[in-house]
């Protein structure tokens, strides 16, 4: 006859056991906030499509102080997503070297993020551009 | 072992985390806030006129569905993970209602950009 | 030199299968010098205070893999974290989560045992070779791709760190697939396809949520975390491949 009485432990409360679980936690919410923007351009799109006059107020919901401060949620939330995705970026490639030096993570992460930087800029710029 | 077919979700996945990191926050800055309070930009770049020529263009029409149907398959799908991670046992019902509204939400962009015309 | 012994106090989870309902926190008054670690705090209490404590332990030099344990909530290998770092405070230490306790600090390992042999965690040459054939050779490069992911001790660290391990321990987990990546990636090995079908599972790869506490807690530098999300591109390749008619995806 066996002794065993292995006991398992509950998983209840996981991600508060840990500071980095709850960092984890936080970037996966990023993904509420990418849903919620994309149902407002989504809606842009359908109030597009039905005319001028229901476009016209898509519009002036967005110019309401409540969808200004929404976006500025959803701007902190999509900063956070942007800075966290660049951080698992490297763990999703196999090693690269470079002139026989192994490409360190936090290189990667910093290509990433930089490149992030210039295509928001090239957007602004154009954006600019066609607006003057 | 059975294969599994995440590939398809883990790809769009991979596809709009990758667009929306690298977009994402300067698009909800441009849309959200710059243009409609008109700072920095102004406030005409989104009106009527312009958001219609903007979405008959093809390179416009692409870049609105991509941008919309690839923030809602990498959203769902990391809510879709998250609810298993807060214990959600069944997964079958979570995995059809989050595929499902990236699914429908797809369709409806595909359906609006087209009555937009060309 | 003479040093007057500094004395912290040592909270153990405690589990006798036979005489606990469920486990509990003893705690001890354990003696220590600046040198000495938890896992040498923990056989002076199994010497000098209570023979019926039971871990895990061999090499006392982070080869072994056998003495992990969750030493303040973060998992560790008792030999290689030092109670110096936990004075004046206490040091709590107990069993490595997400595995069933057996007793006290000792974890059931036959899943992850069991796991392991199923990746086939050796070389399957190409086709058999005799002595006479001589050594394989690799080149610096083809080492590079495997030598990370040689280094594993089997600590199970990694597992103790893996939410997804605990909600489903049916996922085969990070130090597993780091091998079985180990393996695949090796120049002179010949049984990557088998081996893509445990990746290509949901029990494979894709029960991974790129958490990636895995790879801060290995002690042997690892990164198990890399190792399975670079395996989610080789499986999602795979995956669209295997569509092909005639398809290569075996
Ligand atoms: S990968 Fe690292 S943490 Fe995991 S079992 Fe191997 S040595 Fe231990
Ligand atoms: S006793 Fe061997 S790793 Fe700690």
């Amino acid at each position: 006859m066996s002794a065993r009485r292995p006991y398992i432990r509950s998983m209840d409360g996981w991600w508060r056991r840990d500071p980095f679980f709850i960092r984890y936690m936080i970037r996966e919410a990023t993904a509420l906030l990418v849903v919620a923007y994309a149902a407002v351009l989504l809606l842009g799109a359908i109030r597009l499509a039905q005319g001028e006059s229901a476009y016209e107020r898509w519009l002036a919901a967005l110019r309401s102080p409540w969808s200004l401060a929404f976006h500025l949620v959803l701007f902190a939330g999509l900063v956070y997503h942007t800075w966290s995705w660049f951080q698992i970026v490297p763990k999703t490639m196999p090693s690269i070297s470079v002139g026989g030096k192994k490409l360190q993570p936090a290189v990667i992460t910093g290509t990433g993020l930089v490149a992030a930087a210039f295509v928001s800029l090239v957007l602004l710029l154009l954006l600019l551009f066609i607006g003057s | 072992m059975k294969r599994s077919n995440a590939p398809i979700f883990w790809t769009l996945f991979g596809a709009g985390g990758m667009l929306s990191a690298l977009i994402g926050p300067m698009l909800v800055l441009i849309t959200g806030i710059a243009v409609p309070l008109g700072f920095l930009l102004p406030a005409d770049l989104m009106s009527y006129p312009h958001m219609l020529k903007f979405a008959q263009h093809w390179a416009g029409k692409a870049f609105t569905f991509a941008v919309v149907s690839l923030f809602l398959w990498h959203g769902v799908h990391r809510i879709f993970h998250s609810l298993h991670d807060l214990g959600l046992k069944t997964a079958t019902g979570a995995k059809l209602t989050c595929y499902g509204v990236a699914l429908l939400g797809t369709a409806l962009a595909a359906y609006s950009l087209l009555v937009i015309g060309f | 030199m003479n040093e007057t012994h500094k004395v912290i106090a040592i909270e153990v989870l405690r589990y006798r299968p036979e005489l606990d309902e469920k486990p509990f926190f003893q705690t001890y008054q354990v003696p220590f010098t600046e040198e000495m670690s938890v896992l040498q705090g923990l056989l002076y209490i199994k010497d000098e205070l209570d023979g019926t404590l039971s871990f895990r332990w061999s090499c006392r030099m982070a080869i072994c893999g056998s003495c992990g344990a969750m030493i303040d909530g973060v998992p560790m290998l008792g030999c290689h974290t030092f109670l110096r770092d936990y004075y004046p405070n206490k040091v709590r230490v107990e069993p490595l989560a997400h595995f069933p306790i057996e007793r006290d600090l000792v974890v059931g390992a036959d899943d992850f045992i069991g796991k392991l042999e199923r990746i086939k965690p050796y070389i399957v040459p190409k086709e058999p070779r005799t002595l006479a054939e001589g050594e394989y050779l690799q080149t610096p490069a083809q080492l590079e791709r495997i030598l990370q992911f040689s280094s594993c001790i089997n600590c199970m660290l990694c597992y103790a760190a893996c939410p997804q391990y605990g909600l489903d321990p049916a996922f085969i987990g990070p130090g597993v697939l780091a091998l079985l990546h180990r393996y695949n990636a090796d120049s002179r090995d010949a049984a990557r396809a088998d081996r893509m079908q445990l990746v290509n599972a949901e029990e494979g790869v894709w029960s991974c949520t790129a958490v990636g506490y895995c790879s801060e807690v290995c002690p042997k530098g690892v990164d198990p975390a890399n190792a399975v999300n670079q395996n989610k591109t080789a499986s999602a390749a795979d995956y669209f491949l295997h569509w092909l008619p005639k398809g290569s995806g075996k």
